[in-house]
């Protein structure tokens, strides 16, 4: 079996952990283990790792000297601080950012309040999303003629969510 | 308006007897907002800064909510001044180490705060008695309601509000409840309560918050994740967490009442004794006193009518309180003399703990065979 984190040495550390009733399995090489602190088993936390398996090697995938071009952000910026530079660095660094934010968060996608002028989008994106996977259920489960209908509808919003 | 007038009574949040006010001392709710393609405020240069700073508070002038209130920039306020808002929890300790192109504003009730350059461009904070987080949440909420009329917040489609830290990221919004749990810590389950909050992805903190101590049995539940969640789940999952905490709460007393209550006596005795006869006190001891000052009120053994004086002691023997009333800086003994002073003169009215509802021949043997 190869290391879940190097994906190129044979495993030597199998590692097992219950973590809200779910559990997680990680299988890692002697140095990778080394490396993630798997020897240390206070500092150490197997749902970090694989969650967050990236977070900091993520962010170390972009290179280092990509610069935020509204701020002038860098990534050695925010593993020095923890803070961004500007609200466009989201977009800037959203590939690195993906990783961390999931092991942060109970979900990926915005819940709550939206400002003002952005509701009547919101309330389109989730009907167009809605009317996507009803279409999807439709097609497989062969009700052509509910799935013609479902396109026809969604084809109305996507030309008022575009106007 | 200057903050002096403020700064000599405290806020309506202490007076008012919210829902669950024995337990709950208060609840609070934060949103986190920035201008959107600005640099967030610990990046930012100081001229950048100023700018948004005067932006923000052009658009919070304009509130109507907020047509009385108190304005100061952080660079006017002496560091006595940022530590008595700090003590009221009017602003956080992050914001009273800012100096030039940062702000306060709060209304003259004391209860809605905003904070413009902490971490983020605005931090808006609204703080009620007792446990009232939905009531809480929609002064917050009307608020940044208001404020987004004239200010571009920036939002993400898929992240929600974006804020410097990604761990605010989606509402922005951090609710807590401030709770009194003398009883779950007497009887050591503080802990137990600590583990089985975390596992639902809500913390449990100490009195000023991330990284302190908690003194005088005073703790905060408070959500943990902003993303992937709306502000009602998250203020209705951590309600639903805090009434439990309550229910523990009121059972671990019951528990102490019927097996402990010799040593409870003992406790609350001890604390009236000294907090009546002390001549010097440092601050974690006299907060400390005071909550079990405040559980025999909570159990009647002190008159309902020494709640106040109890509670507003919480806050008027913090460092930062104890200069203002002296009007100068004073050195550690100083202040703690000066604190013993203070507690003895408002509790001095206050009669002797009455026991009659509470002892009894039988518990006290009870009590002696489980210990």
């Amino acid at each position: 079996m190869l290391c879940d984190v190097c994906k190129d040495k044979e495993a030597t550390v199998y590692l097992t952990q219950i973590l809200e009733g779910k559990m997680q399995k990680v299988n890692l090489c002697e140095s990778c283990s080394k490396e993630k602190g798997v020897t240390d088993p206070t500092g150490f936390a197997l749902a970090d790792l694989l969650l967050g398996l990236g977070a900091a090697q993520e962010m170390d995938k972009g290179s280092d000297s990509q610069r935020c071009p509204v701020c002038g952000f860098t990534q050695v910026d925010f593993k020095k601080t923890g803070r961004l530079g500007c609200s466009a660095c989201y977009d800037t660094f959203s590939d690195g950012l993906a990783a961390l934010l999931k092991t942060m968060h109970k979900g990926t996608l915005h819940a709550g309040k939206s400002p003002e002028r952005f509701r009547e989008q919101r309330r389109l994106d989730v009907e167009i999303q809605t009317l996507r996977e009803s279409l999807a259920d439709a097609i497989s489960m062969e009700m052509y003629e509910k799935a013609a209908d479902l396109r026809d509808q969604l084809r109305k919003l996507e030309s008022e969510a575009q106007a | 308006m200057r903050l002096t007038g403020l700064i000599t009574n405290t806020g309506d949040w202490l007076r008012g007897e919210g829902p669950h006010h024995q337990i709950v001392v208060s609840s609070r709710v934060r949103l986190a907002r920035n201008v959107a393609d600005r640099p967030f405020p610990g990046w930012a240069k100081k001229s950048e800064r100023v700018e948004v700073l005067e932006q923000i508070l052009q658009a919070i002038e304009s509130l109507p909510t907020l047509s009385d209130r108190y304005s100061e920039y952080l660079q006017d306020l002496s560091a006595m001044e940022k530590n008595i808002l700090v003590e009221r929890h009017l602003i956080s300790r992050e914001h009273a180490a800012k100096g030039a192109g940062s702000a306060v504003v709060l209304n003259m009730q004391q209860t809605l705060s905003l904070m413009v350059n902490e971490e983020d461009h605005l931090r808006m904070q609204a703080l009620q008695p007792g446990l009232q987080l939905v009531e809480t949440y929609a002064i917050a909420n009307a608020a940044d309601s208001e404020l987004e009329k004239r200010l571009d917040f920036a939002f993400h489609p898929v992240l929600g509000y974006l804020t410097a830290c990604p761990s605010n990221v989606g509402t922005g919004m951090r609710a807590s409840a401030m709770v009194h749990l003398p009883g779950l810590v007497i009887s050591d389950q503080m802990n137990k309560i600590i583990n089985s909050v975390n596992k639902i992805g809500l913390a449990v903190r100490g009195l000023h918050g991330e990284g302190t101590e908690a003194m005088g049995n005073l703790f905060q539940v408070s959500n943990q994740t902003t993303l992937g969640e709306a502000e009602d789940d998250i203020i209705d999952r951590l309600n639903k967490v805090i009434l439990q905490v309550i229910e523990h709460e009121r059972h671990a007393r019951e528990i102490l009442l019927q097996r402990k209550a010799v040593t409870l006596l003992d406790q609350i005795g001890r604390a009236f004794g000294i907090l009546n006869y002390a001549h010097s006190i440092n601050s974690k001891e006299a907060l400390n006193m005071l909550s079990v000052m405040k559980l025999g009120i909570d159990l009647g053994i002190f008159p309902e009518q020494a709640r106040l004086a109890v509670d507003e002691l919480f806050i008027e023997t913090q460092p930062a309180h104890l200069q203002k009333s002296s009007q100068r800086k004073l050195s550690a003994e100083e202040r703690d003399t000066l604190r013993a002073d203070i507690i003895r003169a408002k509790l001095n009215e206050l009669p002797d703990p009455d026991i009659s509802n509470v002892s009894g021949g039988e518990d006290s043997q009870t009590s002696a065979n489980d210990e």
